[in-house]
């Protein structure tokens, strides 16, 4: 009986203090003045010598059962003052969420050189090598191999930058044509692009007088225009959308026979008419033909054996197009306000 | 080229089809147009007579009248000054669309006015085409003018108009013959005779022709006497308004008439100004000569002209003199119809004037027609001009007249094409075309007209073939070809990729820049590309470095208050003498990243930059930046040479003060040196296993030393055992001596092959301490 008042006094004196605890120190101080070397309980222990051995037993039981419960009491508002000053720490690190971020902004290509590079992925897939030529061009190579003598009409349409009486800047990227067959001695198949800069006089809101072409060049025994067909209608699709027919007009290039012209159906509208199409349903995207006779003989090719097929199409107008970039200075004034646009990938 | 409708029908049945149907076969074949329409668009026109005409009591200029258009009497106001009773007009009644005015019921100072007694050009016609009577005031019909009938037909403008934007090869098709041979092959129709009959009276000409130029390989003069100048008949009138040229006289009307029929143009001199004797020479150098406009103009040796005795009288090809021009006085003249050198009329046209002549002489002729041309003008000469013609001419004629003939096979069209198409149906075509087939077993020989300049081998026919037969019906395939990967260059790709990702905008520039532009931003001698004849200026000379354009793009936006110009541009490089080299340039200023606390951009930013790049592309620790010698357009104190293999690849630094206030950084390299030096093939390299033991330590030195040469000291003596060393702390302030600074860095040591032993360690740490100390007569920082 007089151990369960003892008992009953501790806990409840326990209880009382443990109401104001505040902090792990305030805990800590407690827990002294209890299982301490003078705690209460501890003193407790100290008494077993007197009690007589009869006893003994009980009041070891007795002396146990206060321990576990004075050190239960203490160890859950441990926790309790754990919990809390994770809490406290954690709501003291509360940040503002919609602070702007520390990021490098995403740089960007060019629309210019997306569509390049779009076109390039398109072609290597298909086995085309991706050429380069020089820009500055002899009138050879520009011109005369391409079956564009001195006085030819079309030459007035491709009014050029000479830089002295034999070089200029190349007027179309089909002199690449010329200087590809030109090294292909062995006379393998050929399958090429050329993207790149051309130079014209001519700057407007459509023209500019430096501008960009790509040109595909495929010579081969047996090329058709069946293949020219089928080639620019992949092309089309891909990168102006599967829905897209090609459409073929018949046309005259110098260094093509046949030429042809090449629509696309509109992929605004799709073919019902707009303000993109003017109202036709058609875009006209580039130029195209079999490779004429006097240009594959003019650059070691026998026109008896071999045929092949050439397509030079804008690549400012077609980003103009995708993009629905109205002035073509937009992509040669570099303004940051423009080209930050372009700062996402496609898929 | 414009084609008038019944210009056309003259030559061909075509009018059950609608000038739409035609224009769009005509594109379907490869003829584009730019517009199809009506001469005269205006609608709800009649023709009435005015039966009474008096002043409006409100006006000092205006009439009120009365006009009779058969089924009732229109009250209009009309302010024309020939406006008067019982003359024929053009009414425009309410309701009526005239290209200018939509016509309503109004009400004029107090008097109604339901409709608009019309002027011709109010109706659309230009003014170029009208006398200056029918610009003046409302146009009076004739007295045999039907009441209530349409006046557009009573005035022959009843027409329809195609304009076609031809292509260059087609020089045919700039005459109404050629027009109705190839719109005859789409709907398989012949085209008619041309009336070339005249009666001819016998006799001698006495003329001296004389060709003293190679570039002339065709001449035809003749002699036509006793002409009377007149007005020409209205056919004719209306046809050459129709195909957009001016009426003037019946002479004049004829040669411009029949060069839009046939295709020739020709030139009618004033015999009696001539004289006898006219020959075709190269122009002297500096020669003078007054063409038909009035103006002076001073000739080279490249331009052909006609002559006589005195000198010359016309610009072959390109425009007639003014001394021997057809005048109202004119009795006699001399029909020129020839040949010239297209390449020779195209530069003197291009220096003088473009006309229809010489767009004609430019794209080549039919020589047929250069006779043919001949024989139509003396027929309209001897029925409109009353011209007496004698049967003699001159001619020079140096060039072979005959049909091609090209042999060509059904399979060798169908293998070009990629098609099926059955030589019925190509023989068809080609008969369609007016050509002539000759079928010899599996070979069709076929004869192409002299007026198919642009049809000379068999690639041409099968360009007919694959146009007549429709391309829109042309199935795609894909050629058969080997199987193999496409090339690309990479290294352009990964470059543009990796500064792209470092979070810079791709521009594309100009190549061509201002001269004063092109030297700067280099060190480099060189001599500049210029261009012969520029647009301006400003693109005069192909550029060398691309840093002037990247500075002219942060002027653009600056000038914008666009800031954070973070730019890179990839480009070829000119100069005279050398190939063209591919570089790339980088500019930056304002911030860098985005948030609170920005960074302005710095040298090191930049230097990051180019270091990730350069990495990225297999170079660590192949390059160096080293102040040789830089361009006056850097700060002295910030900018370097970078260095790759010992070979100087480009620049980096801040942009001088000089130049601009605003501190921008740049640099530029030389991909095609990086593109020679080629990194090794990425291989793995064994690592080590065992712990890395890292050790802090910081130096104050003089302020002028340099951290690669600290590193430097510190790698020779901490040898291969030293694996990293960072520099992790810079420190400048009061805690040291106002020249000195401390460098902290942390160094890394390890071995591949054991863990190392504090011992070991710390008598490296030690002998690095001790020769850093040393040679920069430094000492360690306290903790």
């Amino acid at each position: 009986m007089e151990n369960d008042l003892q008992r009953k006094d501790i806990i409840e004196s326990l209880e009382n203090e443990l109401k104001n605890i505040k902090t792990k120190n305030d805990l800590a101080n407690i827990k002294a003045l209890y299982l301490g070397k003078n705690g209460l309980v501890t003193n407790l222990s100290l008494k077993m010598k007197e009690i007589p051995n009869e006893e003994k037993k009980e009041y070891g039981k007795f002396l146990n059962e206060i321990k576990n419960e004075v050190t239960l009491k203490l160890d859950l508002i441990y926790q309790e003052l754990d919990k809390k000053e994770l809490e406290e720490k954690l709501e003291s690190e509360s940040i503002d969420i919609t602070l702007p971020s520390k990021k490098i902004k995403n740089g960007t290509m060019h629309p210019f050189n997306k569509i390049v590079e779009e076109l390039e992925d398109l072609f290597v897939s298909m086995g085309y090598d991706v050429a380069d030529g020089p820009e500055l061009e002899t009138d050879e190579y520009c011109f005369q191999r391409l079956n564009i003598p001195l006085g030819h009409p079309v030459r007035d349409t491709q009014d050029s930058f000479y830089v002295n009486k034999d070089m200029l800047l190349r007027t179309q990227t089909s002199s690449v044509q010329a200087r590809t067959m030109e090294s292909n001695l062995e006379k393998k198949p050929i399958r090429i692009i050329c993207p790149g800069k051309t130079y014209r006089r001519d700057d407007d809101a459509t023209h500019s007088h430096q501008f960009g072409q790509v040109e595909g060049l495929v010579i081969d025994k047996n090329i058709t225009m069946a293949d020219l067909k089928g080639t620019l209608e992949i092309m089309a699709k891909k990168i102006l959308g599967e829905k897209t027919i090609v459409r073929f007009r018949p046309s005259y290039f110098p260094f093509t026979e046949p030429s042809v012209e090449v629509d696309v159906s509109c992929f605004k509208c799709g073919g019902k008419g707009c303000s993109l199409c003017k109202q036709t349903g058609w875009i006209e995207l580039l130029g195209a033909g079999m490779v004429h006779p006097n240009v594959l003989t003019a650059n070691g090719y026998n026109p008896k054996e071999y045929t092949g097929f050439a397509f030079g199409m804008g690549i400012d107008r077609l980003a103009m197009m995708k993009y629905g970039i109205p002035d073509i200075r937009y992509m040669y004034n570099n303004d940051i306000r423009f080209l930050n646009q372009f700062n996402r990938k496609e898929y | 080229m414009k084609l008038s409708r019944k210009f056309l029908n003259d030559y061909l049945d075509i009018e059950d089809k609608s000038l739409r149907e035609i224009a769009d076969q005509m594109t379907n074949i490869g003829n584009e147009y730019a517009s199809c329409s009506k001469l005269i668009p205006a609608t709800n026109l009649v023709i009435g007579k005015v039966i009474e005409c008096v002043m409006h009591p409100d006006s000092n200029h205006l009439h009120v009248c009365k006009v009779d258009i058969k089924n009732e009497i229109l009250q209009i106001v009309c302010g024309a000054p020939n406006v008067r009773e019982g003359i024929k007009v053009i009414v425009a009644k309410v309701g009526a669309i005239l290209p200018e005015i939509t016509i309503k019921k109004s009400n004029i100072r107090g008097v109604e006015s339901n409709g608009m007694l019309c002027a011709l050009f109010e109706l659309g016609l230009d003014k170029k085409y009208l006398k200056q009577s029918d610009v003046d005031g409302i146009c009076i019909l004739g007295d045999d003018a039907q009441i209530g009938e349409d006046p557009i037909k009573y005035l022959g403008f009843d027409d329809e108009v195609i304009d076609f934007e031809l292509t260059s090869n087609r020089g045919d098709l700039l005459s109404i013959l050629g027009m109705s041979y190839e719109i005859g092959a789409i709907y398989n129709r012949k085209v008619k005779d041309i009336d070339l009959s005249y009666t001819k009276t016998k006799g001698k000409m006495n003329f001296n022709l004389q060709i003293e130029t190679s570039k002339c390989p065709l001449f035809l003069a003749k002699k036509i006497q006793n002409i009377t100048i007149k007005e020409s008949p209205n056919f004719i009138k209306e046809r050459l308004i129709a195909s957009g040229i001016r009426p003037i006289n019946n002479i004049v009307d004829i040669s411009n008439f029949v060069m839009l029929e046939t295709g020739q143009p020709l030139h009618f001199y004033d015999l009696d100004r001539l004289g006898n004797t006219l020959i075709v020479r190269d122009a002297k150098e500096n020669e003078k000569l007054t063409t038909l406009d009035g103006n002076l103009r001073t000739l080279n040796t490249n331009d052909i002209v006609i002559a006589n005795q005195d000198g010359a009288v016309g610009l072959a090809g390109v425009m007639g003199g003014l001394s021997t021009e057809v005048e109202q006085d004119t009795k006699n003249i001399l029909i020129e119809s020839a040949i010239f050198d297209s390449i020779s009329v195209r530069l003197t046209s291009k220096k003088i004037l473009r006309s229809e002549a010489s767009n004609r002489f430019e794209k080549g002729l039919d020589p047929k027609r250069t006779y043919m041309a001949l024989e139509r003008c003396c027929n309209l000469l001897e029925k409109y001009a009353d011209a007496t013609i004698i049967d003699d001419f001159k001619e020079y004629n140096n060039l072979k007249i005959e049909d091609k003939i090209i042999e060509i096979t059904t399979q060798e069209i169908n293998n070009l094409l990629g098609t099926n198409i059955s030589e019925a149906k190509i023989i068809s075509i080609f008969e369609n075309l007016d050509f002539k087939v000759l079928k010899e077993k599996n070979i069709l020989k076929v004869t192409v007209p002299t007026r198919r300049l642009d049809i000379s081998i068999k690639e041409d026919l099968i360009e007919e073939v694959a146009r007549l037969n429709g391309l829109q019906n042309l199935e795609g395939t894909v050629p058969t070809l080997p199987l193999k990967s496409g090339s690309y260059n990479k290294l352009i790709r990964l470059v543009r990729n990796k500064m792209v990702n470092l979070g810079l905008n791709e521009t594309l520039s100009y190549t061509l820049i201002p001269q004063s532009e092109v030297h700067k931003y280099t060190t480099d001698k060189f001599t500049e590309i210029n261009v012969l004849d520029p647009m301006s200026d400003d693109r005069k000379t192909l550029r060398y470095s691309l840093l002037p354009s990247l500075m002219m793009i942060y002027d653009y936006n600056s000038k914008r208050s666009n800031k954070d110009i973070c730019i890179f541009e990839i480009g070829k490089s000119f100069s005279e003498g050398n190939l063209e080299t591919k570089k790339l340039a980088c500019l930056m200023t304002g911030n860098y990243t985005n948030g609170l606390n920005k960074e302005k951009v710095n040298f090191y930013h930049l230097k990051g930059i180019l270091e990730s790049l350069l990495d990225y592309l297999g170079f660590n620790n192949r390059y160096t930046l080293e102040i040789k010698e830089l361009p006056k357009e850097l700060h002295p104190k910030s900018s370097a040479n970078i260095i790759l293999n010992g070979e100087d690849i480009g620049l980096i630094g801040k942009i001088h003060p000089n130049i601009s206030k605003e501190d921008i950084f740049v640099f530029e390299i030389n991909l095609s040196l990086i593109e020679k030096y080629h990194a090794k093939r990425q291989e793995y390299i064994e690592f080590s296993k065992y712990p890395n033991i890292l050790k802090d330590v910081a130096f104050v030195v003089s302020k002028d030393v340099l951290n690669a040469d600290i590193i430097k000291t510190i790698k020779q003596s901490g040898g291969k055992l030293l694996t990293n060393i960072e520099l992790f702390d810079l420190y400048v302030g009061d805690k040291i001596d106002q020249d000195k600074k401390s460098m902290a860095y942390t160094l890394t040591f390890n071995d591949s092959k054991k863990t190392l032993t504090d011992e070991e360690v710390m008598n490296l740490f030690n002998k690095i301490i001790e020769s850093v100390t040393k040679k920069y007569n430094c000492v360690v920082r306290d903790k």
